[in-house]
């Protein structure tokens, strides 16, 4: 840490913001050094992504007051904060894809900047080298793989000679081997004095690089600690309060015969800039739960699309459930066979926003609902009214409109919908994404459950702790590549990192050997 | 210090009270410009609102006017429902009247008791492919819908027009575009005796029904309002969009292929260039204003009815040019989408100044 | 055909051509910003009975010209509070915009049908209109004409060279990212839909102080809608809004072309041909949806509340 003299670069005092029905920050207060990386913790809803876009003038706080270098300033706007040398790295990039990467820093940058700049494309490429970015001022932003992009935003607030760096959750979207990357970059900003705060629900990382940490629950300070003092286990206890229950990790099982078999996949991307699937082949069998790691946009949501039929094209032979091959027929006709999936949006696929909850659950589970193409909406109601009982879902009841519902509770809903189809393959996207830890563990035991009645489960996550926690088997997905499926007792951490970043792509398959998308596309 | 709050539940009764609303703030402009070029604002509302249902003749002249505009507006409600902007309703009304009176003039001299239900069919099958066009453009080549569906309409006018300079004029017709007047074996009969109220009013209110069954009771309704509110859900779920939109487009060209050859076959009686003074574009406020609900499309043809039979009545009796409803049709679609804005907000009143 | 003949035609076609390209810039600037505004015809339809009426009363084509300029804007302006503000179905708001546009012109333009005026007058320009064959196409046409010249390569160089261009795009693309860093979407999108309003009213000044010149209800016949197929032919881009633009105008002509061939057809046939060219055009150009989601923008009809944002 790197003091240079005693005034503080930010503090903030009491900012208290609230939003209807929720009072996302209740005073808080927080002070930040120079060249100090400062960690924010909490969990999801806890009032961190609000009160970061209060500072950098996305939102308005309601009260308090922020002073910057000794003075108090009204940040009313992202360009005010930019003005003041803060920059800020959204965990959803703001980037154009359609525009270049030197057009993406020009938009960031005010006319009399860019004249003091000169010629903007040299001085990136300048900064590029100096940090070790390896950014192309040229490239257009489509082209960029998940871990360039955020190298750009950050080359964005490089640009503007930045003394305050925010970092929305950085690391979420990087291999373990990107993050160890982004770790150099930011300890070389704080020691040439430019504070760091850094969002982010992963502690060991916290207490691996930060200084200082401040953690928030319910919209309000709870505690503040040093991390290097302190052990991920007793900082996951501040953050989640005494209710924590660590998982304790769960018993392995073997699944028994094949249910769910994909051979030799390879599919051209139905999406600009989405990502062809190359030669995947696995199987899933019954009474395991088979995860897949890697980093978002590596063809997971190619992969998922084209196994539960919401891809329509045909794929006949290279796709078969219970020995009969499904890749013709459409996702109504996959599930009454016996699928069933749990989307990674809640809200606006697994959910309809505007309609109840009874009405989203007749969106996949007809069966026995409809009687000469009439809805029996009576049996929908009792079925739902039970169902909302059974898996705890708060909300005023079956006609509650599921955009009316947490992100938690909208996932257990649409958990114990697709569970309650008793499927034979349960396809599940990023179950507890955004979830509190409650939600998340009533989550775990639900999928346990199911496979121990038999299921296979195909778990695709980006988060490796999780996959670790609850799958049987693994694997991990990069640029469209599948690596070998391995029992989760054999591998380890650093081996699915490796994979994610694609080191399993062996030479004959793919023109460019072993190298990440990132990498690929630098090439 | 007014300012305005987003609601954290949309407000039911906002849904029923903005068209409510809208009609009112209507009729209060309509007041304001008819004061504003000097004419007196009551007799203007009166001539609008009052006169239309002041007689059993007028009152029977507007359910004329509400036949076709139900009947449209039952089918677009469908399609908006399932978010196929289908703007096609008057071409397919004029194909269903120039289909349907091509048929009616091959069975002039025929006594045949198939002549009326084979003319009315050869109406709603035209309507039904005149809306498969676009629709087929749609899904095969991607068009927009909005776009081919209007072109359509202007396609259906020259070709009307056509039709009645050409091969189906009236040979004894001293030249006029028209065709010869049908045979009273092809025409609607007429319900009420000295009324031309037809049987038209009775197809209308039977899709309005239809139509309410279809989209609250049938597993194929719920499909569509699905894949109209959330079609990535609707894809998730596994219903299938094509089949959606086909269904909602044919179920819209056949009711507005209905209502153009109940016009030819009903009121008019013969196929002529104006047949439709744009119910198939006034349709498309008369689904808003029924909230996309078929059986609120109900009320809402009343009104639009009304506000056609007040139109003529101010051009006749105080030399008001009758575009002026289709000016009140676009005012009275801005109130109330302004309207609808207060179902998700609404204004709270606060004493502290805000920033 | 002889030569004079062909030149006739391409002159025809420039000139028939031209409302569309005038609607058509400003309807790609504002569906740039993310804005489909399906109420061209209408505010076309008042920008022509306003600019006859100005014309009429003041005698001056070019306050005629001034008047439906600030008509336009007047009217997109409705459209845009509309959207922007009260988040209004942006197709919905459209469709009002010209019911209300077509209604309103008819109503206030009652006492002038049929009355004729002294529009713009045919200015050749020195040297330029001289040059063979292309000098008689090009450079003998009346102001409105220049201007829209002007226009397009001025709307090129903005669009594709400058940040003005650079802020359009990012807000068309993604305006959450485009809020996030400090660009005020509504204000953008605001003057994006009043430029297509700007656009729309000289078009349909033109269409009535120099095409007709006169003014008969729902005069336009549909312009308003085909320019906004021809911004879907032209993938968005403003070069290739000016070929369509006088391809359509070749195509609303043809029966000048075909007596030129010594055909006779139908003229109420030949009424359909340029709605029958459109539908032909956008199933060729749509087919490839690859390639439309790419160049479309793609925040495009879709609502933006800057209150969401948390």
């Amino acid at each position: 840490m790197n003091t240079h003299n005693s005034v503080s670069r930010l503090e903030l005092v009491n900012i208290t913001k609230q939003y209807p029905g929720c009072l996302a920050n209740d005073n808080i207060s927080i002070t930040l050094m120079p060249g100090e990386i400062h960690a924010l913790l909490g969990e999801n809803g806890a009032g961190k992504s609000t009160l970061v876009k209060s500072i950098y003038g996305v939102v308005s706080p309601d009260k308090g007051d922020i002073i910057w270098d000794g003075r108090e300033v009204s940040i009313k706007s992202p360009s005010i904060a930019r003005d003041l040398g803060i920059g800020m790295v959204f965990q959803h990039f703001s980037l154009f894809e359609t525009l270049t990467v030197c057009q993406n820093i020009e938009l960031c940058l005010s006319k009399t900047q860019l004249v003091n700049i000169g010629d903007l494309a040299s001085r990136i490429t300048q900064l590029s080298e100096e940090y070790g970015l390896n950014v192309n001022p040229s490239r257009y932003v489509h082209s960029l793989s998940i871990g360039e992009r955020q190298r750009v935003e950050i080359m964005r607030c490089l640009v503007q000679s930045v003394k305050l760096l925010i970092l929305d959750e950085p690391t979420s979207v990087l291999t373990p081997q990107e993050v160890a990357g982004l770790f150099v970059v930011l300890r070389t900003l704080s020691n040439e004095g430019c504070s760091i705060l850094f969002i982010s629900h992963k502690l060991h990382e916290v207490t691996e690089i930060c200084d200082k940490a401040t953690i928030l629950r319910g919209g309000k300070v709870v505690d503040t600690c040093v991390p290097n003092e302190e052990t991920p286990a007793s900082i996951a206890k501040m953050m989640v309060g005494d209710l924590a229950e660590q998982d304790a990790g769960y018993a392995k099982k073997e699944g028994t015969e094949s249910v769910l078999c994909v051979s030799s996949l390879s599919l051209e991307p139905k999406q600009p800039f989405g990502t062809a699937l190359k030669d995947i082949t696995f199987d899933l069998k019954s009474g395991e739960i088979l995860g897949i790691a890697g980093v978002a946009g590596n063809g997971q949501d190619e992969l998922m699309a084209i196994i539960s039929g919401e891809d329509e094209r045909n794929i006949k032979s290279t796709l078969s459930l219970s020995k009969q091959d499904i890749g013709h027929l459409h996702a109504g006709e996959r599930r009454k066979l016996g699928m069933a999936y749990v989307p990674e949006e809640r809200l606006g696929r697994g959910a309809v926003p505007e309609m109840s909850l009874s009405e989203n659950t007749l969106l996949t589970h007809s069966e026995g609902f409809i009687r000469n193409g009439l809805v029996d909406w009576q049996s929908i109601k009792d079925y739902t009214t039970t169902m909302i009982a059974k898996y705890k879902v708060k909300c005023h009841g079956e006609f509650s409109e599921a955009k009316s519902l947490s992100g938690g509770n909208l996932q257990k809903f649409i958990m114990g919908r697709e569970i309650g189809q008793n499927p034979k393959v349960l396809i599940c996207a990023h179950p507890t994404w955004g979830v509190d830890v409650g939600a998340a563990l009533a989550i775990h035991q639900a999928l346990l459950e199911l496979r121990d009645q038999g299921a296979a489960i195909l778990l695709i996550s980006e988060d490796i702790d999780e996959l670790f926690l609850l799958a049987d088997r693994m694997s991990a997905i990069c640029d469209g590549h599948l690596s070998p499926v391995v029992k989760t007792e054999s591998t380890n951490i650093d081996q699915i990192g490796q994979w994610m970043a694609g080191t399993f792509i062996d030479n004959k398959s793919v023109s460019i050997s072993n190298t990440t998308p990132a990498q690929k596309a630098n090439s | 210090m007014i300012r305005i709050q987003a609601r954290t539940e949309p407000s039911s009764l906002m849904k029923v009270a903005s068209p409510l609303l809208a009609i009112t703030l209507t009729l209060i402009f309509g007041c304001i410009l008819f004061s504003a070029i000097g004419k007196s604002p009551t007799q203007a509302l009166h001539v609008l609102l009052i006169a239309p249902l002041a007689d059993s003749y007028n009152i029977g002249e507007m359910f004329v006017k509400m036949g076709p505009l139900l009947l449209c507006a039952v089918g677009l409600s469908l399609c908006y429902r399932a978010n196929m902007w289908n703007i096609g309703a008057e071409g397919q009304l004029l194909a269903g009247a120039l289909g349907g009176s091509a048929v009616a003039l091959y069975f002039i001299d025929s006594e045949s008791s198939f002549a009326l239900p084979m003319t009315l069919l050869a109406g709603i099958i035209s309507g039904m492919l005149w809306a498969a066009m676009p629709t087929f453009l749609k899904l095969k080549y991607n068009s927009n819908l909005i776009l081919t569906t209007i072109m359509f309409n202007y396609i259906a006018l020259y070709l009307l027009i056509w039709a009645v300079h050409g091969p189906l004029r009236d040979p004894e017709g001293f030249g006029f575009p028209e065709s010869a007047l049908f045979s009273d074996n092809t025409l609607l009969p007429v319900l009420f005796e000295s009324s031309r109220i037809h049987l038209g009013i009775v197809f209308a209110l039977i899709s309005g029904v239809i139509g309410w069954f279809i989209l609250s009771k049938t597993h194929l309704g719920f499909q569509i309002r699905v894949f109209g509110a959330d079609e990535p859900a609707a894809r998730y779920a596994g219903f299938s969009g094509k089949k959606l939109s086909w269904l909602v487009m044919l179920f819209a060209g056949a009711l507005a292929g209905l209502a153009g050859v109940s016009e030819t076959t009903g009121p008019i009686g013969q196929l002529v260039p104006n047949v439709s003074p744009g119910y198939g574009y006034s349709a498309i406020i008369v689904a808003y204003l029924g909230r996309l609900h078929p059986l609120g499309a109900i009320l809402a043809a009343v009104f639009m009815a009304v506000l056609y039979m007040g139109g003529d009545l101010a051009q006749i009796e105080m030399g008001i040019p009758v575009a002026v409803v289709s000016m009140f049709q676009g005012v009275l679609l801005f109130f109330l989408l302004a309207c609808d804005f207060f179902i998700n907000n609404r204004l709270a009143f606060t004493n502290q100044a805000t920033n | 055909m002889d030569s004079d003949l062909i030149v006739q035609i391409l002159f025809a076609a420039i000139k028939t051509g031209t409302p569309l390209l005038f609607i058509a810039l400003g309807e790609v600037i504002c569906e740039k910003s993310g804005t489909l505004n399906l109420g061209q015809e209408g505010m076309m339809l008042m920008g022509a009975v306003v600019g006859f009426l100005a014309a009429y009363g003041t005698g001056s084509a070019g306050l005629g010209v001034l008047a439906a300029m600030l008509m336009g804007a007047l009217m997109s302006m409705i459209f845009a509070v509309l959207v922007l503000h009260l988040g209004a179905n942006q197709v919905a708001t459209g469709l009002a915009l010209t019911i209300f546009g077509t209604g309103l012109s008819a109503f206030i333009g009652s006492g002038v049908v049929g009355q004729t005026i002294q529009g713009f007058q045919p200015i050749a320009i020195p040297f330029l209109s001289d040059i063979p064959f292309l000098g008689r196409i090009l450079f003998n046409h009346d102001i409105l004409v220049y201007f829209s010249f002007v226009m397009t390569f001025a709307l090129i160089y903005i669009v594709n060279k400058t940040r003005i261009g650079l802020i359009l795009k990012a807000v068309g693309e993604n305006p959450h990212a485009a809020n996030a860093i400090g660009i005020k979407v509504l204000r953008v999108r605001y003057l994006a839909v009043m430029f297509g309003g700007i656009m729309a009213g000289v078009s349909g000044a033109y269409m009535s102080l120099v095409y007709t010149p006169m003014w008969v209800e729902n005069m336009t016949a549909g312009r308003g809608w085909i320019a906004l197929a021809l911004v879907v032919f032209a993938s968005w881009r403003v070069g290739r809004i000016m070929l369509g633009a006088y391809l359509f105008g070749l195509a609303s002509i043809m029966h000048l072309v075909l007596q030129g061939l010594g055909w006779s057809i139908s003229p109420n046939l030949l009424a359909m041909l340029p709605y029958v060219a459109t539908v032909i055009v956008m199933v060729i150009i749509s087919a490839d949806r690859f390639k439309e989601k790419l160049l479309a923008p793609r925040s495009l009809g879709k609502p933006f509340d800057p209150r969401n944002m948390a």
